[in-house]
């Protein structure tokens, strides 16, 4: 099944991707390399044995042709998570300046293609210093077959001190081959994003996925982020793709000394949702949150694996992710904590809980400790039920309708992790998509 | 009908007559009486197991407990045959003995559901955000508590006597007419107990009246009852003045069954 990728990545190599420099020529080349030596995962290897890819294994994503769609501006508002302000436009990952704003971007802050930044010049050295550099290919088949097919993407770099006051999306919108262009079967589309956020700098990235047509597509994610010394970030991510599209995604963070990093995820869309998450604490004092929400419904699978990696002494991480599931919707969670020996003074938490809505749909919560430092605070925990009686109860004994009880329960699942978001007009934003999620 | 007996009938709030109610089978209250007129406290005591929270939740519409004969009129009205919504909207208000968490939602974004629920029913307009909190703000300064509550998750890690303060909070919010307190006091320490307290007597008005269900004496040295029962095995055994709450605090509850 992975033989029609690498006939694919064969003509890719030889045609689309002949402006690349060698290194990143050389990277692709072992990315395929791994991705054929891996293959698709199954349901036998653990970290898979409740998601299925078969129904990506099974079908041939083409990468899109070179027709593509005519986007209105007007349109591209109404998928961007934000609305409006400064933005990275792409279309089955390939940059649309058109569709792009970056005025009112401060001095400093360097938003553009990765086709662009990996040329030449110091934006290619600090490409080439980061790019690829983290995100797990040579073990993750998905990850692999995104880097071998690496030729644009999103890149954002913010110089040391400086701050990105406005929020900066990057929207990655999914074509389905035969609703937009009107020829050719599926596609697939590699979105690959890298942020850099130097020393004591700070900035709020918003990375959105959505879909232009509801038909069968295939969009997998590869995110690199490196949070510098003393650097805060809030980085956001929304995935609200169609209901017939699948979504893997990659997300690999690395943070320096004294960072902060405030994660947060919102899984909405897609027929079949994957999302590794990685963060490694690797500097003394860093901070992390990883705040997550998925509600789902229909036949939705939606499967969050997170790793944090505590690499050095006096790190926290809080983790909340939440689950609200109705119908056959089926969510899992696995989170892993490690702890590496001599990471003392970790304080670490993280807590699933997930709600079903419907006798019909499931949830499946793996928490995982792994600690090998022995001055430690690590908690965990996870719950999976129905609505809760008792709260439906106190709420109408103060006059709520049965309705409105129920629907307030729900929404606290949600408002619980949109309360962690710390930007009031991003987390507005959000609560909305929530809401209509809900509804 | 004398000029006196008239007037106590029309300030008859509830009514409650021969109150039979199972749980799980079982039944607990076996055959209650008791007639609450506005403007008027009472206390019901008596020992752990007497039927004194059943009673409390039978009253709010607890889906748990099946009344079997008797019947309790709030106002006029069936008050059994209400929804608990209903109930609420009506006026009455039970602060939980154990109150619930709700994950999420801040206690102001649920008040303000409460808050409209109850204007809506009597037919006056819904309260936007703004003026919601504006009314809020100043329905804390009457009662003289800080703004501290209300950015917090509804009971969500809240102490015992943070949830039972919190229960006080939402009585002042939503003025019932009938007020149930199942053993607010429990769990209070002196000082939130006299704050508690205090509230309730703030809250006192000739058209409303209060229920104190309590084990204890403590909190009724705060709030002055009118008439104290004693309820033992799921019946009202004796009623009397504040003076019997004394008794009870000196002899224990013993005597009562006995006198039983």
């Amino acid at each position: 099944m992975t033989e029609p990728y690498v006939r694919d990545f064969q003509a890719f190599a030889s045609n689309g991707a002949a402006g690349a420099p060698p290194w990143l020529r050389e990277i692709r080349e072992g990315a395929i390399a791994r991705f054929t030596a891996l293959g698709f995962p199954t349901m036998k290897q653990e970290a898979w044995r409740f998601t299925s890819v078969a129904p990506i294994a099974e079908t041939h994503f083409t990468l899109p042709g070179s027709r593509r769609p005519q986007l209105a501006l007007r349109d591209v508002a109404a998928l961007s998570a934000l609305g409006a302000g400064p933005r990275l436009v792409f279309v089955d990952g390939r940059y649309e300046p058109g569709l792009s704003s970056l005025a009112g971007l401060p001095e400093g802050v360097q938003a553009t293609s990765l086709a662009e930044a990996t040329r030449s010049g110091p934006r290619g050295e600090l490409a080439r210093r980061h790019l690829a550099r983290y995100a797990p290919w040579q073990d993750s088949a998905f990850a692999a077959l995104n880097t071998a097919f690496l030729a644009d993407g999103a890149f954002v770099h913010v110089a040391a001190d400086t701050v990105l006051a406005q929020p900066l999306e990057v929207l990655f919108l999914a074509t389905s081959g035969t609703a937009v262009t009107g020829a050719g079967g599926p596609t697939v589309s590699h979105p690959r994003s890298l942020f850099i956020v130097e020393r004591g700098a700070r900035a709020t990235l918003m990375e959105s996925y959505a879909s232009i047509a509801d038909g069968l597509q295939w969009t997998n994610a590869v995110t690199e982020t490196v949070v510098g010394e003393g650097a805060r970030v809030e980085l956001y991510r929304v995935q609200r793709e169609g209901r017939n599209a699948y979504h893997i995604a990659t997300t690999q963070s690395r943070q320096e000394r004294d960072s902060y990093l405030g994660l947060h995820v919102l899984t909405l869309g897609g027929s079949l949702a994957r999302h590794d998450i990685t963060t490694v604490l690797d500097g003394t004092g860093a901070e992390l949150i990883l705040n997550g929400l998925y509600v789902l419904g229909g036949s939705q699978h939606a499967d969050h694996h997170t790793v944090i990696d505590h690499a050095r002494p006096h790190c926290a991480s809080h983790e909340f992710f939440n689950g609200v599931l109705a119908e056959r919707a089926h969510g899992v969670f696995n989170g892993r904590i490690i702890v590496r020996p001599g990471a003392q003074r970790t304080d670490s938490k993280q807590t699933n809980n997930n709600l079903l809505l419907s006798t019909e749909a499931r949830a499946d919560s793996q928490p995982q400790l792994e600690i090998y430092a022995d001055d430690v605070k690590c908690t965990h925990g996870s719950t999976v039920g129905p609505l809760d009686q008792t709260a439906l109860y106190y709420l109408r004994s103060r006059g709520l309708s049965p309705e409105t009880a129920q629907s307030l329960v729900t929404y606290g699942f949600a408002a619980e992790i949109l309360g962690r978001m710390q930007r009031p007009d991003v987390r507005e934003r959000l609560d909305r998509l929530v809401r209509a999620g809900l509804a | 009908m004398t000029g006196k007996g008239k007037r106590e009938r029309e300030n008859v709030l509830l009514e409650i007559r021969d109150l039979h109610a199972t749980v799980e089978g079982r039944e607990i209250l076996k055959g209650v009486d008791l007639v609450v007129h506005t403007g008027e406290v009472h206390a019901i005591m008596g020992p752990n197991g007497s039927g004194k929270s059943t009673l409390a939740q039978v009253l709010a519409g607890h889906p748990g407990y099946t009344v079997t004969a008797g019947s309790a009129l709030y106002e006029g009205k069936d008050l059994l045959a209400m929804t608990p919504e209903v109930r609420a909207r009506e006026g009455v208000f039970l602060a939980f003995q154990y109150p619930v968490a709700i994950r999420g939602i801040t206690n102001a974004y649920f008040l303000r559901f409460a808050v409209n629920a109850i204007r809506k029913h009597r037919g006056e307009e819904e309260l936007g955000p703004v003026e919601f909190m504006d009314a809020l703000e100043e329905k804390l300064k009457v009662i003289g508590w800080d703004d501290s509550y209300l950015n917090r998750p509804v009971n969500d890690g809240f102490s015992g006597g943070e949830k039972k303060r919190n229960e006080i909070l939402q009585l002042a919010v939503l003025e019932p007419k009938l007020a149930i307190l199942d053993e607010t006091d429990s769990g209070l320490d002196i000082d939130a107990l006299k704050t508690v307290a205090q509230t309730v007597e703030k809250l006192r008005r000739p058209h409303n009246a209060t229920v104190i269900v309590t084990h204890y004496y403590r909190i009724l040295t705060h709030i002055q009852p009118d008439v104290v029962h004693v309820l033992s095995a799921g019946r009202i055994v004796k009623s009397g003045g504040k003076e019997l709450a004394v008794e009870l605090e000196e002899k224990g509850y013993d005597w009562i069954r006995e006198v039983a």
